[in-house]
């Protein structure tokens, strides 16, 4: 009991430079604080978002990773986010198939003046992958 | 190996109050290819921008990483700064350390902590960064307009008026388009023509326009800046230097029962015609389906009668090639096909027309010379009775989901006319909503229904029944009495749904531009970029992009010309320096990429590989034109070979910035 509440869990986000990663700004300008453990890695639209990245992450040990892109019918490259939205549920399944809980995999659109929204959604992420702990199941032991 | 140096700055305290600085400059000196590290009080100053330039001199610095504030706010300086000093602008990294450490966290331990994976994150990333250099193309200053309606005119006189060629393409024998074939227009009343036919002189007449009329767009090639189109001119059997537009042939020819278009076909028109008196260019035109010299040799009175001898019946479409810096498209709209509306009774009735053949009804040049007759038997109505949104925002399949957002207005305006001019006629109008938003509008409407007492019905029509005594009988609903009305009518117009002319589709295919499910173009923001395409290059004018009645086409037309003469203005373009590309070993030309590219950007060519011993394959491959991708990374992830990459935000890059993260 008392190891699992010393474990802090790591959270990739991947957030689109035109809306996410201003939203992220913003929250950060208005002072809104989410956990430390979230960090963000800034992709130029959703869509560049290669589910092998995903994947690199979870078998490196992150907990759970959360893609994060303009609202649909805002992306700065017009279509964009509608890849990044199907490429993503179908790799959600195959994760699922795989046995990865549903919960450590999210897609949130959250605009350039979303601020509020952005903090809000990274405790509630954060605080879900607390609670589901560990990610044991695609984590390649031979990179610790 | 790349020489990283890692500035930390500490924003005066905005930073440095959260974050131990010092601890941050310290850890990452262990990190790879870090060869120097240090902390300043504010980087983004000239001193501190001057230390960054002296770093880079004294320790020959290969790459830089900023732990600052966001990259949104000063990658663009420290990208600045490092050029200077002479590395390549895309060798800098950012680690935003202060809107995602510094003011969210505020505990030091935590917020250092995290400051100093950020910087790993960045310094992982720049030991894979390679210097890159943003395209230069040169601009070809001349403009393309698709389509000569008042859209059309307007963005080409724009155009012309501040220096720049401008060629303009339009399928019909005379440009125009709707506007030329209203009778008055609201909110003022003025004639349309009268408005109209002065802009249509001036176009003729500017030096800078040249007119292609009764001719197509064939082919479109290049990118923006360097468009290169292939322009259809159809054959007219006329020798345009030489008529004089005098209209002796249309006289003198037999064959005279071709539909009027013009009028929309509400009368007839000889096979040789000038679509109107004030057309432009004022020149004859054969339709070859209908001229009988042309069918089967017999005939060419016109060619006897002709004091020009304009006439050619061997004349051949011609095709002309050229470049152009822009394009506007100006296609602009049509009313629907009515086959699904049988319950308005429009194919059984002569009597029940649309409102754009009213137009004509009541326009002076029109076929009853302006006097409001009924069309099967030519008598004066005694009462009209439109109705409003037919096939406008309508779910059932058969019409359109959105508003046509001109035809109350118009109904206002046609009702107005009509009581002005002929006290007697009673008019109804049956109406879902009254939609009168814009300046004047609303005190237009009231105006119909307050003071000439024009009979608005709030409700929908079920069905006309044409009655044996040549009536037509409206059956409809009256919601605000609750009550079925049935109203014994002369003559019913129907205000038609409009929809984007149909070869708009075809020009965005050519033009690789998207259209949404209405086919309307689409721009690049619905808010901020309404007159640009998503295709670098290509601008939309008028209704091709949405409906609109004329002060709003004027304004956008307007809008997009002032956009065309910004990009003309340039001599070069600089490209996007992160862009895609293809590892061409590993590209099997499958098309997979380019059929994601939101812009276009991607094509094919068929290259030679050497195979070693001498033998040689051609295969198809991939290529990215540098000055169209915007570097979204579309393509990148759709590629199923993995052959397609996104420089400055790469596969390695990327997957290294991952891996930074993730090291605990
Ligand atoms: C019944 C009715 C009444 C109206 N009354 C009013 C009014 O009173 N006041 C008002 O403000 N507005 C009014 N309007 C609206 C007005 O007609 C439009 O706002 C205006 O005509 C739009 O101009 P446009 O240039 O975008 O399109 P258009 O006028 O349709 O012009 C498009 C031009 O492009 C050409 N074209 C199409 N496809 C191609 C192609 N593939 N290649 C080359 N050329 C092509 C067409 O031949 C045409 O000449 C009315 C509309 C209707 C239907
Ligand atoms: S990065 Fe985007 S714009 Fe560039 S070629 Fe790929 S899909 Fe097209
Ligand atoms: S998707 Fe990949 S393999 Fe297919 S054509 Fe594009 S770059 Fe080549
Ligand atoms: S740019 Fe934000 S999702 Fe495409």
């Amino acid at each position: 009991m008392q190891e699992v509440k010393e474990y802090t869990p790591l959270i990739v986000a991947f957030c689109c430079n035109w809306c996410s990663y201003a939203g992220a700004d913003l929250a950060g300008s208005s002072r809104l604080s989410y956990p430390a453990n979230v960090k963000i890695i800034r992709v130029p639209c959703s869509c560049r978002v290669n589910p092998m990245f995903i994947l690199k992450a979870f078998q490196r040990g992150a907990d759970g990773v959360i893609m994060c892109g303009c609202h649909p019918g805002d992306c700065h490259y017009t279509s964009g986010n509608y890849y990044a939205r199907r490429r993503m549920s179908l790799l959600f399944s195959m994760l699922d198939y795989m046995g990865i809980e549903r919960e450590r995999t999210r897609v949130e659109w959250v605009s350039a003046a979303e601020g509020a929204k952005f903090a809000n959604v990274m405790n509630e992420f954060a605080k879900t992958i607390n609670e589901l702990g560990e990610n044991k199941r695609l984590e390649d032991l031979r990179c610790k | 190996m790349q020489r990283i140096g890692v500035f930390v700055c500490w924003c005066g305290s905005n930073i440095a109050a959260t974050v131990d600085v010092e601890r941050v400059a310290e850890a990452v000196k262990s990190e790879p290819g870090v060869v120097f590290s240090t902390q300043y009080q504010y980087m983004c100053s000239e001193n501190g921008q001057q230390l960054i330039r002296q770093a880079i001199k004294e320790h020959n610095l290969t790459g830089v990483v900023v732990c600052s504030c966001s990259p949104r706010m000063h990658e663009a300086t420290f990208r600045k700064t490092a050029e200077s000093a002479g590395i390549n602008p895309y060798m800098v990294e950012i680690a935003n350390i202060r809107e995602q450490v510094s003011w969210i966290h505020k505990d030091i331990e935590e917020g250092t902590e995290k400051a100093i994976i950020l910087a790993r994150t960045a310094i992982a990333k720049v030991n894979l960064n390679a210097p890159l250099t943003a395209g230069e193309t040169k601009v070809t200053k001349r403009a393309l307009v698709i389509g000569g309606g008042i859209a059309g005119i307007q963005s080409a006189l724009d155009i012309a008026e501040a220096g720049y060629e401008v060629d303009i393409v339009e399928t019909k024998p005379t440009i125009g388009g709707r506007m030329a074939q209203l009778d008055k227009t609201f909110p003022t009343l003025d004639c349309a023509a009268c408005i109209l036919t002065p802009k249509m002189v001036d176009v003729a007449q500017n030096e800078k326009i040249t007119l292609y009329t009764y001719s197509e767009i064939e082919d479109v090639k290049g990118f923006v800046g360097n468009f290169s189109v292939k322009i259809r001119k159809k054959a007219r059997y006329i020798n345009e230097d030489a008529c004089t537009g005098c209209g002796v042939c249309m006289n003198a020819c037999p064959s005279k029962k071709g539909l009027n278009e013009f009028n929309q076909g509400l009368n007839n028109r000889p096979a040789i015609y000038i679509p109107f008196a004030q057309a432009i260019p004022n020149i004859a035109v054969i339709d070859p389906q209908q001229c009988l010299k042309i069918k089967n040799g017999k005939c060419g009175l016109c060619a006897m009668k002709c004091p020009s001898n304009a006439i050619d019946y061997t004349q051949t479409d011609e095709i002309v090639e050229r470049e152009y810096g822009a394009i506007v498209v100006a296609t602009g709209y049509k009313t629907i096909d009515l086959d699904k509306f049988g319950e308005y009774a429009y194919n059984e009735s002569k009597d029940v027309v649309t409102s754009l053949e009213l137009e004509r009804l009541m326009n002076a040049a029109g076929p009853t010379k302006g006097t409001l007759l009924r069309p099967s038997d030519g008598e004066h109505p005694h009462d009209i009775t439109f109705i409003q949104c037919v096939g406008s925002r309508d779910t059932s399949g058969c019409g359109k989901p959105y508003c046509s957002k001109i035809c109350c207005m118009y109904t206002a305006k046609h009702a107005m006319l009509i009581r002005e001019k002929y006290p007697d006629v009673k008019v109804h109008i049956f109406y879902i909503d009254v939609r009168t938003p814009g300046k004047n509008y609303d005190e237009f409407y009231r105006r119909a229904a307050e003071q000439y007492g024009v009979d608005y019905i709030k409700g929908m029509v079920g069905k006309v029944y044409p009655q044996p005594n040549g009536k037509l009988l409206v059956q409809g609903s009256d919601l605000i009495n609750n009550e079925q009305v049935l109203i014994e009518s002369d003559m019913v117009v129907l205000a038609t749904a409009i929809e984007p002319e149909p070869s708009v589709r075809r020009i965005a295919t050519l033009l690789t531009t998207s259209i949404d499910t209405n086919n309307f173009l689409t721009e690049a923001h619905a808010k901020l970029r309404p007159v640009e395409s998503p295709t670098a290059g290509i601008f939309l004018s008028g209704v091709c992009q949405g409906p609109k009645d004329i002060p709003e086409t004027v304004s956008q037309a307007s809008a997009c010309a002032a956009k065309v003469i910004g990009l003309l203005a340039k001599n070069t373009l600089k490209g996007n320096a992160c862009v895609a590309g293809p590892d061409e070993s590993m590209c099997n030309g499958c098309s997979v990429c380019a059929n994601v590219c939101p812009y276009g950007a991607i094509t094919y060519v068929d290259k030679e590989f050497r195979l070693g011993g001498g033998k040689t394959e051609t295969r198809r491959v991939s290529q990215v034109n540098q000055a169209i991708c915007q570097g979204c990374g579309a393509c990148t992830v759709a590629c199923p070979s993995g052959a397609m990459d996104l420089k400055g935000f790469a596969n390695k890059q990327i997957m290294a910035e991952v891996e930074a993260i993730c090291k605990r």
